[in-house]
């Protein structure tokens, strides 16, 4: 991942989860599930500072790194579900960016 | 799939625990006390901390503010184990919880996952037809209720504080807290009033 | 994004393979084998010999033919004996 940037997200922005795959670049460890990369979502809340799992499960110093909790629309991300149902994940700041522009509102 | 483990690897387990105890890193008696602390943790917790938020509006703030010094005051040692989040249903929102990653849980208030929690089935399916996945439990949300689906994927675990059902009005904690199972912490159960307490 | 990577074998959410396959509600506990891999995870992240994370990034190494294969706690003691071997604290040559 590229070195931190914290962009101090507040409740109610909007962000996007990067769209990238350690997975596919070698033996890593990321908390980020596969099916919100590139999805858009609102901060909900910040949740503290916790030290970074892609460090910890290597072994490695682990400085801390904010975590929020984000919202999904749940139907858009797999064009199915009830309209309103949204998904409501953890995601860590190096995984986020600000959303380029307004996106449909998570219920 | 609780399949018993196969002979094998009951044998790794045991050269592994011999290994470590002759280097002095574990010792039967702490395997023996921490396997009897993890099996007192049960989800009768995490009940009685959702029937004392249903009574005391003020307790149920600060749990909701945080999970954690509210299980402490529960007598739950809550040393080491992560943030406990809770996860207010209201009138027009319902909460489940699955971790997609591996099985993340809130086992301090919950105690052990059960099985079909940790399955590839519920995991996979729980964030894309989790009502679906409700059905199964006979659970329906009541048309005009959202789903919110929470992927437990990092450093916090959480628990559903459901709403309390019609019909119980005037019960005390112990009764309230009975009608709170395991199912209904997670969320993919509701509360549910017993015909005969709720004719009563 | 259909041309995203494909995911790696732990990270679940949405797996086809899975679609409309009822969850197997067993309600049994895990047994003595199971409780006492959890306890000795548990004793080894207390004394800081291994992080949760360090048992997740184990499991996840896993093969995926055996990942499969094997319990849930068979997966966790896979990981926890490969990583104090990988940490020194035992030899391969003890636990083979």
């Amino acid at each position: 991942m590229s070195p931190a940037f914290s962009h101090g997200f507040a409740p109610g922005d909007r962000v996007r989860v990067k769209d990238d795959w350690p997975e596919a670049r070698g033996r890593c460890h990321i908390r980020t599930p596969h099916y919100l990369r590139g999805r858009h979502g609102r901060v909900e809340r910040v949740l503290g500072s916790f030290p970074n799992p892609e460090d910890l499960a290597f072994g490695r110093p682990a400085p801390a790194r904010p975590l929020y909790h984000v919202l999904f629309d749940q139907p858009p991300i797999w064009s199915e579900g009830e309209a309103g149902d949204s998904l409501l994940v953890e995601i860590f700041e190096h995984w986020l960016e600000p959303a380029p522009k307004p996106v449909k509102e998570a219920a | 799939m609780s399949a018993p483990a196969r002979p094998e690897s009951l044998a790794l387990l045991e050269r592994l625990v011999t290994a470590l105890k002759a280097k002095g890193l574990v010792s039967e008696e702490e395997i023996a006390a921490r396997q009897a602390s993890t099996d007192r943790a049960s989800p009768e917790i995490g009940a009685r901390m959702v029937a004392r938020a249903w009574l005391d509006p003020a307790w149920r703030k600060s749990m909701v503010a945080n999970g954690a010094a509210a299980a402490e005051q529960m007598g739950v040692s809550m040393a080491g184990a992560p943030p406990l989040g809770i996860l207010e249903d209201t009138p027009t929102l319902h909460h489940l919880v699955v971790c997609t990653l591996c099985s993340c849980y809130p086992r301090a208030v919950l105690g052990y996952p059960p099985h079909w929690y940790k399955s590839f089935e519920y995991r996979s399916r729980a964030v894309r037809e989790p009502r679906a996945v409700l059905a199964e439990w006979g659970t329906t949300i009541a048309p005009g209720v959202q789903l919110r689906v929470i992927d437990s994927t990092a450093d916090y675990r959480w628990m559903v504080l459901p709403l309390r059902p019609a019909g119980t009005e005037g019960w005390d904690e112990a009764q309230l807290a009975a009608l709170v199972t395991r199912d209904v912490l997670v969320g993919v159960a509701l509360p549910r009033v017993p015909m005969a307490a709720a004719a009563e | 994004m259909t041309d995203a990577p494909i995911p790696a074998i732990h990270d679940l959410g949405g797996a086809s393979r899975y679609r409309c396959t009822p969850v197997e509600r067993d309600e049994a506990p895990p047994d003595d084998f199971g409780k006492r891999v959890d306890a000795l995870r548990q004793i080894l992240a207390q004394k800081k010999m291994m992080t949760v994370d360090e048992l997740r990034r184990g499991i996840e190494s896993i093969p995926e033919a055996e990942y499969f294969s094997l319990t849930y706690y068979e997966r966790w003691l896979t990981s926890i004996t490969a990583l104090m071997v990988e940490k020194g604290v035992i030899a391969a040559e003890e636990v083979r």
